[in-house]
């Protein structure tokens, strides 16, 4: 304790930041050697653990302490958003790489057509948002610094003499300042990566992981036997032991939502992540190792988050110390200085990693977007080198933004904790989001969409969390929050027009968020975009597709010099560096230029790209064009360039339907092919089963024909016999060609019906009478159940009753002679009537159920005879018949327990329309 | 010696006049109604000719020709196919599978018998 910690701690801060920038300085020289250290992912993970500021370092445990786990929203959305970076990264930094853009303000400025007032508006939001967050890590530095030196110095009596140097927050805020400059101005492009920063902050990173890990393992296996104990003790507090629940949060599960919602947006859109996200990013497949990295990352340093602040609120009963300062007490209250040196040097790294970053991104925004625009309005005709007069004005920028800082920090900065005042940079960031998500997916957005979105959104975050905690700081009258602005209560910061289910910031990201995304659409849908704009939101939703671009080049039809453009560029960027990017230009795509030529369009957008990327695309735009002689091409001009492009797009688009079309119509064609071969396969069957049908009794007939001719001394009784064949054969021949017509009609859909009012029992009796001579033939007998009462239905008389005659006419045919028993019954039931005949026949093999009613296929019985007069046709034909009164025909049998064939009719015909149509369709089955 | 000959059909008036026709020419006649019955015949006794329908039951007149080819013994039997179906298609199918002539029905019963004795080598009485 005999050590001068007031001077102690302040020396080895300083030492420290010029470690640092030893590191930095090493990294450049390293990068000018092209020996780049930052070109892997590890070091760009590691520089986007930026996200982790002196917030993480202390207002973590700050927050673990009197919330438990409800710090834990602000990691779980940037772990969400890795997940998803490829889209939306990848894409971001392709398109930021192909247009050279330094900031996000640039970014958004370029998407909406270049605008100049978009990109000093975003600029604007962009300061006014994040000076909270940069006044948070002054005071955290600051505070910790006091707060280190103070229990050094006086352990924990009370009493807090102020520390002998004064105002620590206006030093901290002066060094850091020389930092940023020192880092991030030593180049003017700036899309020249900072190399030297990204390794500072990179070391950094490194820096406060092993702090916080430090610390917390003290804490867990020093102070207590591990986390066990930790764990335990804390359950037996019953006021801590609430902590561990998820309704901690104010607002409950919406906050929860919130909050990762705006983690998430703020991992992408705060300026200091796009910085070392997009801007600085060496290689876009760094990301993909980056977005688990990161994640575990976060996860790292978050492990001993609740350790800590459990054993905090054990060791420090009530309020005795501020929890966003346990990180440092505890380690001194374990009496271990060095550790807590260390611990504050990893709050300090995290402090100045986010301040340095932040006041660059910062910095390269105001300077591109606010002042150089203004200056050059006034200032268009200069001829002298600026890039001096710029690297002046960022360095002059990044002093004021900490000098704000600072003042902040004064009017507000001791009212709020560490989290609160984050937040509202978060808040302020995801206004942000909906330009840039909108921009790089829908070609729709437009200018005055993105405009009238942002501003909104921004006055609402203004409204409902900026002078909301100025309220709160007493800056402005209480009676703004409790009774809102003028006393117009629907207007009151925490409960806007009525809303008043939410916490703040939920309520704040709701309302904001709600009106900048409707705007944002509704405006754009009635909008008509700019040429620019329409070439820009081109460029970026379709920066993966070459050849979908390019719309560039062609804006710039007017004349100009290539000796003009040169000085133009030079004048920014250096005559040196301007010279030797114009040859490489020329050289890679082989122009041939004299000095006093014009230049081609290419040039003048290489031209402008060069610029932009040293002072922004609104004021490339603007100097550019006041040098081109002869105007842009007018909208008509572009659109139709446009257009012959998309027109192409459009037709080769129609070739490849069309070769689609094509594709599906020789699928189809193959069918039909297929189809119609079998259709002739199944035609060229039929007619040679016919011709053999036919043939067979022809052949009998004209073979007896010529025997009687040729024998003519034959006995009377064969002659009688052989002319009895022939008359046979011709009534077969006749019933064949009569049963082949019907069935062609009635496959063809041909055949007349006539359709009445029907006595089922009574067309059964009279197929009775009509087959009685066929029984009496072979002595079958027939038992007969067919009631005496009328059953009537709508059907065809004639067509049924042949198909009765049929079923009868099979039965006494495959019935036994002499003992065959037929018997003939008709079933009732409530919507349908059947009749079946049965007989005591060989029966019909399972196997052919289906197929006797194929036409031509013949039953046989066992000895392969074939039974007289049967053309293999009549049952296709009944089959047929009952199809067309919409019933159902079929056959029960097995061998030798004889076959019973039954056929059901319903009652009711459906609509007659109907029948018409199942006419048309020959093959309703 | 009578010539013997094996009229195989399943159309009970076909074989009927066929057996009139044949039997009038002197011929033994035996009767067969489907491709067993043929076989079973040929292995009592080998005919000197075969009147062999093509559309029967059970064995097919092609499968019927085709096992009596691939027997030596029987390598003597002429083989008439008679068939309903005229197509030339089915004409060379018959010759392919081995038969030595080929008659559509309806037949002209004078040029059959003709064709019959031409097969036996029988000169014209």
């Amino acid at each position: 304790m005999t050590l001068p910690w007031e001077w102690v701690v302040p020396l080895i801060s300083v030492a420290y930041l010029g470690l640092l920038f030893a590191v930095a300085y090493f990294a450049d020289m390293r990068a000018d050697q092209g020996r780049s250290l930052i070109s892997n992912p590890y070091v760009y993970t590691l520089s986007i653990a930026v996200y982790c500021t002196s917030w993480t370092f202390y207002g973590s445990v700050g927050r673990a302490a009197v919330s438990g786990i409800g710090f834990l929203p602000i990691y779980l959305g940037p772990t969400l958003m890795a997940a998803i970076w490829w889209p939306i990264l990848g894409k971001i930094i392709r398109i930021s790489k192909d247009n050279r853009i330094t900031s996000i303000a640039d970014f958004i400025a370029s998407r909406y057509g270049k605008s100049r007032g978009i990109a000093a508006m975003v600029t604007l939001i962009a300061v006014v948002g994040i000076m909270p967050y940069i006044t948070l890590q002054l005071k955290a530095v600051a505070t910790s610094l006091d707060v280190l030196v103070h229990h050094l110095e006086y352990g924990f009596s009370s009493g807090h003499p102020a520390a002998p140097w004064g105002d620590t927050a206006l030093y901290v805020a002066l060094i850091l300042a020389l930092f940023s400059v020192l880092f991030g101005t030593r180049h003017l492009d700036a899309t020249e990566r900072h190399e030297g920063m990204v390794a500072a902050i990179a070391f950094e990173s490194i820096i406060k992981l092993l702090a916080f890990l430090a610390v917390g393992l003290f804490v867990t296996f020093g102070l207590f036997d591990g986390p066990g104990e930790l764990f335990q003790k804390t359950m037996a507090d019953p006021k801590l032991k609430s902590l561990m629940g998820f309704g901690t949060l104010s607002g409950g599960y919406s906050s929860w939502f919130s909050l990762t919602f705006l983690a998430m947006m703020a991992i992408l859109f705060l300026p200091r992540q796009f910085q070392v996200l997009v801007v600085e990013n060496v290689n876009e497949n760094h990301i993909r190792k980056a977005a688990w990295l990161f994640p575990l990352y976060l996860l790292i340093i978050n492990l001993f988050v609740l350790p800590i602040a459990f054993a905090g609120n054990l060791i420090f009963p009530g309020a005795s110390a501020d929890p966003d300062t346990f990180v440092l007490t505890l380690p001194i209250f374990g009496d271990q200085q060095w550790l807590a040196l260390f611990a504050y040097l990893g709050g300090l790294s995290a402090a100045t990693s986010m301040v340095i970053v932040a006041a660059i991104a910062l910095s390269t925004m105001v300077c591109n977007d606010l002042i150089i625009p203004a200056f050059l309005r006034f200032h268009l005709q200069v001829q002298e080198d600026l890039s001096g007069i710029i690297l002046t004005i960022r360095r002059g920028v990044i002093l004021a933004l900490l000098l704000l800082g600072y003042i902040y920090f004064r009017l507000i900065g001791e009212s709020h904790t560490l989290v609160t005042i984050g937040l509202v940079s978060f808040a302020a960031a995801a206004q942000f989001a909906p330009p840039i998500l909108l921009g790089i997916f829908w070609k729709g957005a437009s200018r005055r969409g993105a405009i009238a979105g942002l501003l909104a959104g921004f006055l609402i975050w203004a409204h409902t969390l900026l002078l909301a905690s100025f309220a709160i700081s007493g800056w402005i009258p209480e009676s703004f929050l409790t009774e809102g602005p003028w006393g117009i209560t629907w207007l009151r910061p925490y409960a806007l027009f009525g809303l008043s289910v939410f916490d703040p910031i939920t309520h704040s990201i709701f309302w904001s968020m709600l009106i900048n995304i409707g705007l944002l659409i509704t405006v754009s849908l009635f909008d008509r975009q700019t040429a620019v704009e329409r070439i820009q939101a081109l460029n970026f939703v379709n920066v993966f597709e070459q050849g979908a671009r390019g719309g560039e080049a062609y804006l710039w039809s007017g004349s100009v010099s290539v000796v003009d453009l040169k000085r133009l560029v030079a004048r920014f960027v250096g005559p040196t560096r301007a010279m030797r990017d114009f040859d490489h230009f020329i050289t890679q795509h082989r122009l041939i230029l004299p000095e006093n030529g014009i230049a081609p369009s290419s040039l003048v957008a290489f031209a402008e790209q060069r610029l932009a990327g040293a002072i922004g695309s609104a004021s490339a735009r603007i100097m550019i064009h006041s040098i081109v002689k002869g105007e842009e091409l007018d909208l008509e001009g572009v659109m139709r360039i446009l257009d012959q492009t998309s027109q192409v797009i459009e037709y080769s688009q129609r070739l490849e339907q069309k070769s689609a079309e094509l594709e599906a119509a020789t699928r189809q064609l193959k069918q039909a092919n297929t189809r119609l071969q079998e259709l002739d396969r199944l035609k060229d069957e039929f007619i040679s089963t016919i011709s053999h049908e036919l043939r067979t009794p022809l052949t009998s007939i004209r073979a007896f024909s010529e025997i009687l001719r040729d024998n003519e001394d034959l006995p009377t009784e064969e002659r009688q016999n052989f002319l009895g064949i022939v008359i046979k054969e011709t009534e077969r021949l006749t019933r064949l060609v009569n049963q082949v017509l019907d069935l062609a009609k009635l496959e063809s859909g041909l055949m007349e019906w006539h359709p009445t009012e029907v006595d089922l029992a009574e067309v059964t009796q009279e197929a009775i009478d009509v087959t009685s001579r066929l029984f009496e033939n072979r002595s079958v007998t027939l038992e007969n159940f067919v009631p005496s009462h009328p059953i009537i239905l709508t059907a065809d008389r004639d067509r049924i009753q042949r198909v009765i005659i049929n079923f009868l006419s099979n039965a006494v045919k495959f019935s036994p002679e002499g003992s065959g028993r037929v018997e003939i019954r008709l079933r009732e039931e409530p919507a349908f009537i059947g009749l079946e005949v049965k007989d005591n026949g060989p029966g019909i093999q399972e196997g052919e159920h289906k197929r006797i009613f194929d036409k031509f296929h013949q039953v046989r019985d066992e000895s392969g005879e074939n039974k007289p007069g049967g053309s293999g046709l009549g049952l296709a034909i009944c089959q047929r018949i009952v199809d067309h009164h919409n019933g159902r025909i079929w056959v029960e049998s097995g061998p030798n327990l004889g076959a019973t064939f039954i056929f059901v009719l319903p009652l009711f015909q459906p609509e007659k329309k109907e029948i018409a149509k199942k006419e048309a369709s020959p093959s309703n089955r | 010696m009578p010539r013997d000959i094996l009229i195989v059909d399943d159309a009970p008036n076909i074989v009927l006049s066929l057996e009139f026709l044949m039997k009038k020419e002197g011929f033994t006649v035996r009767v067969a109604v489907d491709g067993d019955e043929a076989l079973k015949a040929m292995e009592e006794r080998a005919p000197d000719l075969i009147l062999l329908d093509v559309m029967m039951p059970k064995r097919n007149g092609y499968e019927v020709c085709q096992t009596i080819r691939a027997r030596e013994e029987w390598k003597n039997t002429r083989i008439i196919m008679l068939t309903a179906k005229g197509r030339d298609v089915e004409r060379e199918k018959g010759l392919a599978m081995g038969a030595d002539d080929y008659v559509t029905k309806p037949f002209a019963t004078r040029d059959l018998v003709v064709k019959v004795r031409e097969m036996l080598d029988i000169a014209e009485s």
